[in-house]
């Protein structure tokens, strides 16, 4: 905490208590909290606050990644090492299984982003939590700018945007009624380069592909895609190797990487902060479907 | 490759400059230019990024307009694109090297007060938008009530569209008095009149040539310089207690930590503090973070707080100094702003109430007044309360509540009410008296 004698806080500082807040009032208020952990940079951050939030304790809910299985395998490591280094309960809702069980479809274009949904509705009415915590923030998307912090879905997950809660002060209104939950965005505030300030001042270690790497890719729709086994070069695409980095860690399906040299959390820093395009619209093939793609995907449930 | 990585430059010091942050709530008629002041303000200070100005650009086109409707950068959702309206309150980010700003842009239409309302309660500051041509309208007056109401320790006028009115300094003056005449009836403690042309970018960022006569601050200047620092009250002591923390570990054993976020007040280990509504009395033991212990807590830290006596402390309590406490009441006169639209408020009606860290129950006992918000008139006569509408109300509640008065303290002052049918949040409110 610096500056105490002018009893000034950072804008971090800031922002760290607004969210550690929002985690108490969630943890006291809601029965069965779940934490949505993906292992991108959001996510770490927001596992950090749940440390802050209840320390000495442990974080006490559970942590849940919807896996489309369709991985970056460095995020995967990371996830499982982070969970046992806290010693935390992983749910992993898996839509390999739920496409094996028959219960969602294979979308015709192979992205799994849609059909994550039920899979992570399914999970949700199984263990019954009423509380899910994202780490979406608000400068991510035009829809997302319209988000409370405390969101109601109804029992079937769904977003209603002319239907929302006005949100007063810090007065956050949990209540619901049994198979209706709460989505809860403590990081509704934060943006991409203040998470990126906060994973320096926190020395938050990342999955590698976050830092700039020779990879082989494709140039698709005007975006570098990574050649593995999900992504293969069609018609006239020439893989080539390229330096890149990964601006957000998704479905590596629709998950583009940019061109970066940019090796040092330092780096990394000064290259958001000189950039001009949003982070979702450098990298993610999902939005680009529509104008309105996230509202959509919004309404029927999706973080 | 690693699996893990916190990759260092050599000497790099990784924190960048600490800034501080100012929340500002954006108000104004339907066509007075707010949309396009903010994409302004996000365009000037690189905010802006080229594919939300694609996206834009390209839906402009499609749709006909004439030009770049920079109102679709913050009118996200689909009704609000079909309608070309804002509905509801829509968040935004830019910061320069001095500060790191939040707009909470809120919608105009008269319809949506609630939401204007929503974005006032947690404003540092609200700017005001009038079209020079028009003048002051029913709309910038409502704004400008809603603001005192709320507490807004900071106002700003921006007097937009100078370009249309050939930068006449009279224009500018008349709005400029009007203004301050009518601001002099409200509780307004800082009022600032800026001329721009949020259009071409006159007094945005750097002064304008079109405005010699205007000695000012640009916009930004002033967004950038309000002093906001003393806006918090660091003199009474008011840590409403959120959550206890007790871990169950064979680590740490007998450890019980009081956490909470300071709403007002500079606490120190040693301190002599009141426990409410118990009334006993202990010392602060240590104020703990995860980062370790820290030497002061103020707001708006979140910290854990130890006392050096077991005393029973849950959620809903609050920790004060013994010789400057809050009321401890059930008896409640508040100013109300409605917020459902199914039903009106009436006297009788029973709700919950959420007060800092604090949920009961309670009953309305009585409406003394609808306020008409233009006129400021009052209403004696009125039975309820509709939606947007805004009164004087006495509660009852089933427990108390540790309650300043709102214009004393924004955190201890303010409260929600909620449907227990359907757990909508149908109003806020604002304590004036408890007793």
């Amino acid at each position: 905490m610096s500056g105490t004698a002018a009893y000034r806080v950072s804008h971090l500082d800031a922002l760290e208590a607004e969210s550690i807040f929002v985690m108490r009032e969630v943890v006291a208020e809601l029965e069965r909290p779940v934490l949505l952990f993906s292992g991108g940079k959001d996510s770490i951050v927001m596992l950090r606050l749940a440390q802050k939030a209840f320390a000495p304790a442990r974080i006490p809910f559970p942590v849940m990644h919807v896996d489309t299985g369709h991985n970056f395998a460095e995020v995967l490591d990371y996830r499982d090492q982070r969970v046992a280094e806290l010693g935390l309960q992983l749910v992993v809702a898996s839509v390999p299984e739920a496409l094996e069980a028959g219960l969602v479809r294979e979308s015709a274009d192979g992205m799994r982003n849609r059909i994550q949904t039920p899979v992570l509705l399914a999970a949700v009415e199984k263990y019954r939590f009423d509380a899910l915590f994202g780490g979406a923030r608000r400068d991510e998307e035009k829809a997302r700018a319209k988000e409370r912090v405390f969101s109601f879905r109804d029992d079937f997950g769904q977003w209603d945007p002319k239907n929302q809660r006005p949100e007063l002060w810090s007065l956050y209104n949990g209540r619901h009624h049994p198979g209706e939950s709460i989505r809860v965005f403590p990081l509704s505030n934060w943006t991409e380069l203040d998470i990126w300030h906060y994973i320096a001042r926190e020395r938050l270690a990342l999955p590698s592909i976050y830092y700039a790497h020779e990879r082989l890719v494709v140039e698709r729709d005007g975006m570098l895609y990574a050649v593995n086994e999900f992504i293969r070069p069609r018609g006239a695409e020439e893989p080539f190797k390229a330096q890149v980095r990964y601006r957000t860690v998704g479905d590596a399906s629709c998950t583009a990487a940019v061109r970066s040299d940019a090796d040092t959390v330092e780096l990394v820093i000064e290259e958001v902060a000189a950039t001009r395009i949003t982070e979702r619209g450098a990298t993610r093939g999902d939005d680009r479907v529509s104008e309105a793609a996230m509202e959509d995907r919004k309404r029927e449930g999706y973080f | 490759m690693s699996t893990t990585a916190f990759p260092v430059a050599e000497g790099a010091a990784p924190e960048g400059r600490a800034m501080d942050l100012l929340r500002f709530a954006t108000a104004g008629s339907v066509d007075d230019g707010k949309s396009t002041l903010i994409g302004r303000l996000l365009y000037d200070t690189k905010s802006l990024f080229t594919d939300q100005l694609a996206a834009v650009e390209a839906v402009s086109a499609a749709r006909g307009d004439e030009y770049t409707n920079l109102a679709l950068l913050t009118d996200g959702l689909r009704a609000e694109r079909e309608q070309g309206i804002t509905i509801d309150v829509a968040h935004r980010y830019f910061a320069t090297p001095r500060r790191k700003f939040i707009i909470a842009d809120t919608p105009g239409h008269i319809q949506y007060t609630r939401n204007m309302v929503t974005g006032a309660s947690t404003a540092d500051l609200a700017l005001i938008l009038v079209d020079a041509r028009k003048g002051l309208v029913e709309q910038s007056r409502r704004h400008a009530f809603l603001c005192s109401l709320l507490r807004v320790p900071h106002l700003v006028l921006c007097v937009n569209k100078m370009d249309l009115v050939d930068w006449s300094q009279d224009v500018f003056e008349r709005i400029s008095d009007e203004f301050t005449a009518f601001a002099a009836k409200l509780e307004v403690p800082d009022l600032t009149v800026v001329p721009i042309s949020a259009l071409h970018g006159d007094n945005i960022v750097t002064r304008s040539e079109h405005t010699p006569w205007y000695e000012g601050p640009s916009l930004l200047h002033h967004l950038e310089r309000v002093h906001i620092a003393s806006d918090r009250n660091l003199v009474d002591v008011r840590f409403p207690v959120q959550y206890v923390i007790r871990p169950q570990s064979t680590t740490v054993t007998d450890y019980r930590g009081y956490a909470g976020q300071v709403a007002s007040g500079v606490l120190k280990p040693g301190d002599e503090v009141m426990v409410l509504p118990s009334g006993f009395t202990s010392r602060i033991a240590g104020i703990e973070t995860a980062d370790g212990p820290v030497a002061e807590a103020f707001p708006p830290m979140s910290v854990t707080v130890r006392l050096t006596d077991e005393i029973d402390i849950s959620r809903g309590d609050l920790i004060c100094r013994p010789n400057n406490a809050p009321a401890v009441a059930q008896d409640i006169e508040a100013m109300i702003c409605w917020m459902d639209e199914s039903q009106p408020l009436r006297p009788g009606g029973k709700y919950a109430i959420k007060h800092t860290t604090r949920s009961a129950r309670t009953v309305v006992r009585g409406l003394h007044y609808r306020l008409d918000v233009n006129s400021l008139h009052r209403d004696e006569t009125a039975t309820e309360l509709g939606l947007n509408e805004i009164g004087r109300v006495r509660l009852r509640t089933t427990v108390p509540l540790l309650a300043d008065e709102y214009r004393r303290n924004r955190t201890t002052g303010g409260f929600i009410l909620i449907d227990e049918t359907t757990n909508r949040t149908v109003a806020a409110g604002m304590i004036v008296d408890t007793n």
